[in-house]
């Protein structure tokens, strides 16, 4: 189970915190220097970040050492967002919002980073792959001859993100229209209908009577 | 304001139309279909454009989207309670199962663990809303083949386990009951005993859509050797589920997997079968909803007392760091990858959803089969809009 | 109620009218039968519901709400149909039922035509509606009803087969073509000397009657034959495009056939419009009393819910065949059986 962060015993957690370990031992082993980062989380999961040229061979690996089950793949923008939550009120002047790219587990150097997750069957092991997609490039290779269901995820990641990804046999949009401007999910690409109306919220809404303990403490 | 112009507009305009002359083209070397997005036969708003060749399909395209609600964005300007109202309505026909994998991540990043009760009652609403989902299910398998009668079957027993969660949640379709950190409320009173009366009910139901629907021949004759899908394919294409087990992968995320959820506390098979058909698809949801209704038999056996919420601040805000959870759905394996940076809310939540995956194989499945056996892969591949398109 | 010689006083066009209102009443009397009774109310029952209760006592007067609304509809057509062929597509179909009815014998007077060949009449003619239904699944410009439309070609044609070779069987036993014939064939015979039962073709043509049944099943293209509507497919097939009036001609004529084929089943192999002539001591048809002229109608139509009864109860229990399967169970199965059906039949026609 998890423990409560006060109580961590690493000596009786010891057992699976070993699996996890070896195994990422094991793909580091097997990756030979493509891994620039990785990360162990006991009990949890594992992360690593590979380089943008090894991305094929990574998969190709993984899928060797016994990753056969492909999970998803997507993108992540570390940017935050300049627009904020879109929860002020309009007539207010715009709050300062830091923009400062700030990367999670495993590090990270771009602002764009592709990640990926692929599991073994049986054991649940999985393992979540980082790559840094480089803001010039914006592009890496596709994954869809490792993991023929790589297809689907890329094509939404490119649209979302405008991620490119070489090798890829149909790069079309997966759900917006084909003729579709900017990539919504990039973090400067505003929500449109917080832009579009005020959002309601803004008006101080009294909690639930007795409801104190369910309280969001959400007030503009 | 200014972003979404006035060209942008048109160009969105401009493509509908260009995607709608497709419809109309005739080909002279095979026939172009759309079955879609307004039919009978997708559960929702599918649209498959398929070549064909007389009755043979040459290749076919799932066209997903047309119900894209652009969940991935909106998570990122809600906080953790708003997201979990919003997550309900991803797979709407299981609505709880789709709470759980966020609330879990989010506890997980926050270091709580939900005390044993909570986590028996969220036990027994996940399985509860597998059995909603998968009795559909079966129903809706009916109406595809041609057999008008057993849905109306299916609905009459869902309607039982729908007034037990809306007894249990207020709801009958979008619960929102779970919490980081436990449950909304405990049960209420009578739930125990009406519950077990409801289980009752539904393996009689199960018993007669056997007897209805898969006992006969030609119910067999449709779907036995129809969309074969082989163990390393599936696995490629990240199937999960009844899908993938139906194809001999013995994986089950709720026995494979360590999560504070209860279902180690109880036993129950994981069901497999191994031809990988269409039957084999539907047989192996149509028996884990028997196993559905033995977990939740043991679960009310087993009830721990004790509080349904642990000790959370009024404002939640969790700590930074990302986390993955991910559970054996009834759609399949539903999972969301949540990173936090100390907010509110979310920075960034990543819906995998079973349908997406359990679809993208469709145009490698298709090909070659005739018309009616595309709906019969549909159907047992079962996908429900809301999963795809998110 | 259909008299062709009732009496000799009544005018020509007396007489021709009776036989029209005649012949609309024994083609819609049944549709509508069968319609209520078992599309509303026994459908409904088998599903756990009740169906139309709200117009008239428990809904009996929904056939009337629904024919009402039908006719209000507004009458469209695709603008890209070939209006002419979509028009009278209905109609043709409509139109054999009508022609079917024609041979159908009511009572020892009560008939509108005496055939001698009515059996090979009656077979002939139930493949018109085949040109109104590929005619409406061309004509609608639209590629479900297309698809629809051939597939019901296909299907039509290969279940006529069944049929005539399962009819001919009965046409050995009764040494006639001629529908009355076999009428009194069955009532005026005797099994094995007992003639307590007259002597009904269900029980010696039994796999006749079986394949009669099965090809009856799918000339209406009902469930499990009813690839060419296959309502979650084609959302109506080649009855697509129709709306309105035009649709309510392909769902009465729907029933109405279902009705007349059962009737013509009911001649064939229940012995008709008669009781065993051995319960009242009549021998052949000129002893029969004129109250049979009322009471054969009514016996008819008994006979005919039962059927009919059946036809609907398998279509909705059922799932449906695919097109290639539908083939090979008519070619490889049922013409097979019903050729060695033939053979035994004239053996045993022979031997005893």
């Amino acid at each position: 189970m998890f423990p409560l962060s006060s109580t961590t015993d690493s000596t009786t957690e010891a057992p699976r915190d070993e699996i996890r370990d070896t195994e990422i031992a094991r793909v580091i082993a097997a990756l030979n220097g493509a891994v620039l980062d990785s990360l162990v989380k006991p009990n949890d999961d594992m992360w690593i970040r590979v380089s943008a040229d090894s991305w094929v061979a990574t998969g190709n690996t993984l899928k060797s050492l016994g990753y056969s089950y492909f999970c998803f793949l997507s993108a992540i923008d570390w940017m935050p967002s300049p627009f904020g939550k879109g929860e002020d009120d309009p007539t207010d002047p715009p709050k300062e919002c830091d923009t400062a790219v700030k990367q999670g587990y495993a590090g990270g150097s771009t602002r764009f980073q592709v990640l990926a997750r692929v599991m073994q069957p049986f054991s649940s092991l999985g393992i979540n792959i980082k790559v840094d997609v480089d803001d010039a490039v914006m592009a890496i290779d596709s994954w869809s001859g490792v993991y023929a269901g790589a297809n689907w995820h890329e094509r939404e990641t490119h649209e979302m993100f405008g991620i490119g990804f070489n090798g890829h046999p149909d790069l079309r949009n997966m759900y917006l229209p084909t003729d579709f401007e900017g990539h919504p999910l990039r973090k400067d690409f505003p929500l449109l209908a917080r832009i579009v109306k005020p959002w309601p919220g803004i008006v101080d809404v009294e909690p639930l009577p007795g409801d104190d303990d369910e309280e969001e403490g959400e007030a503009s | 304001m200014s972003l979404l112009g006035d060209r942008q507009q048109l160009a969105y305009i401009a493509s509908q139309a260009a995607d709608a002359r497709v419809n109309v083209e005739l080909e002279t070397e095979g026939m172009t279909l759309n079955i879609g997005p307004q039919h009978p036969a997708t559960h929702g708003t599918l649209r498959i454009i398929a070549r064909l060749d007389g009755e043979q399909v040459i290749w076919a395209e799932p066209s997903a989207g047309y119900m894209h609600r652009g969940y991935e964005k909106l998570t990122e300007v809600r906080t953790y309670p708003q997201v979990t109202a919003l997550v309900n309505r991803i797979d709407w026909l299981g609505s709880f199962a789709n709470e759980v994998p966020f609330i879990l991540a989010a506890e997980k990043l926050m270091g709580v663990e939900a005390p044993s009760r909570a986590q028996h009652i969220r036990t027994i609403l996940f399985e509860l809303s597998r059995i909603a989902n998968v009795s559909l299910f079966l129903g809706d398998l009916g109406v595809q083949l041609g057999a008008v009668t057993p849905v109306f079957f299916a609905f009459r027993d869902r309607e039982y386990v729908l007034n037990l969660i809306e007894a249990a949640t207020g709801g009958r379709f979008h619960p929102n009951f779970d919490r980081i950190g436990g449950l909304k409320e405990d049960l209420p009173a009578g739930f125990i005993d009406e519950t077990r009366n409801v289980m009752k009910k539904l393996r009689t139901f199960c018993d007669q859509i056997e007897d209805l629907l898969f006992g006969n021949e030609i119910f067999q004759s449709r779907t036995r050797g129809i969309g074969v899908i082989p163990k390393d394919v599936a696995l490629q294409y990240g199937m999960s589920g009844a899908n993938l087990r139906a194809s001999g992968v013995d994986w089950d995320l709720r026995r494979d997997q360590s999560l504070p959820m209860a279902w180690n506390k109880v036993d129950w098979k994981v069901i497999t079968h191994p031809d990988g058909d269409s039957f084999a698809r539907c047989w192996v949801r149509l028996q884990e909803v028997r196993e559905s209704t033995r977990i939740v038999d043991q679960l009310l056996d087993t009830i721990p007392a004790g509080p349904v919420m642990a000790k959370v601040p009024k404002i939640i805000k969790v700590p930074e760091g990302e986390a993955w959870v991910s559970t054996e759905n009834p759609l399949g394996e539903m999972g969301y990858y949540v990173v936090s940076q100390g907010d509110m809310g979310p920075f960034r939540v990543k819906i995998r959803s079973a349908s997406f995956n359990n679809i993208s194989i469709v145009p490698w499945l298709l090909k070659g089969v005739y018309v009616p056996d595309i709906i019969t892969i549909l159907a047992s591949l079962y996908f429900i809009l809301g999963d795809i398109d998110r | 109620m259909n008299a062709a010689v009732l009496s000799a006083d009544l005018a020509y066009w007396a007489q021709s009218l009776l036989r029209v209102l005649g012949g609309l009443v024994a083609v819609l009397l049944p549709a509508g039968t069968i319609v209520y009774l078992f599309l509303f109310k026994m459908m409904s029952f088998m599903q756990s519901r009740l169906g139309p209760m709200e117009a008239g006592p428990y809904g009996s007067m929904q056939l009337f709400a629904e024919v009402g609304k039908w006719l209000q509809k507004e009458d469209i057509y695709p603008a890209r149909a070939d209006k002419f062929l979509f028009k009278i597509a209905p109609l043709i179909v409509l139109a054999s039922t009508f022609l079917l009815v024609a041979v159908v014998p009511f009572g020892p007077d009560a008939w509108f035509t005496d055939f001698e060949a009515g059996v090979f009449y009656m077979l002939a003619v139930s493949s018109v509606s085949v040109l109104g239904i590929l005619i409406a699944g061309w004509s609608s410009a639209n590629k479900y009803s297309l698809l629809g439309g051939l597939r019901a070609a296909g299907q039509l044609i290969a279940y006529e087969l069944p049929m005539v070779l399962a009819v001919v069987g009965v046409v050995i036993q009764a040494g006639t073509m001629n529908m009355q014939g076999i009428v009194v064939a069955q009532n005026a015979g005797s099994m094995f000397g007992w003639d307590g039962l007259g002597n009904p073709y269900v029980l010696t043509q039994f796999v006749g009657f079986v394949i009669f049944m099965i090809a009856v099943q799918a000339e209406l293209t009902q469930t499990p034959f009813d690839m060419p509507i296959a309502e979650s497919e084609l959302v109506s097939g080649y009855m697509t495009e129709y709306s309105g009036f035009r649709f309510l001609i392909f769902f009465i004529g729907e029933f109405a056939t279902a009705g007349v084929f059962s009737m013509i089943a009911s001649v064939l192999f229940l012995g008709g419009w008669a009781v065993p002539f051995s319960w009242f001591g009549w021998t052949n048809l000129n002893d029969i009393d004129n109250w049979m002229n009322v009471a054969g109608p009514l016996i008819l139509f008994t006979k005919m819910v039962v059927l009919s009864f059946i036809i609907m109860w398998v279509r909705f229990s059922f799932p449906r065949f695919r097109e290639d399967q539908l083939q090979r169970f008519a070619w490889k199965v049922l013409i097979p059986v019903s050729l060695v059906n033939i053979m035994l039949t004239a053996i045993f026609k022979v031997a005893f």
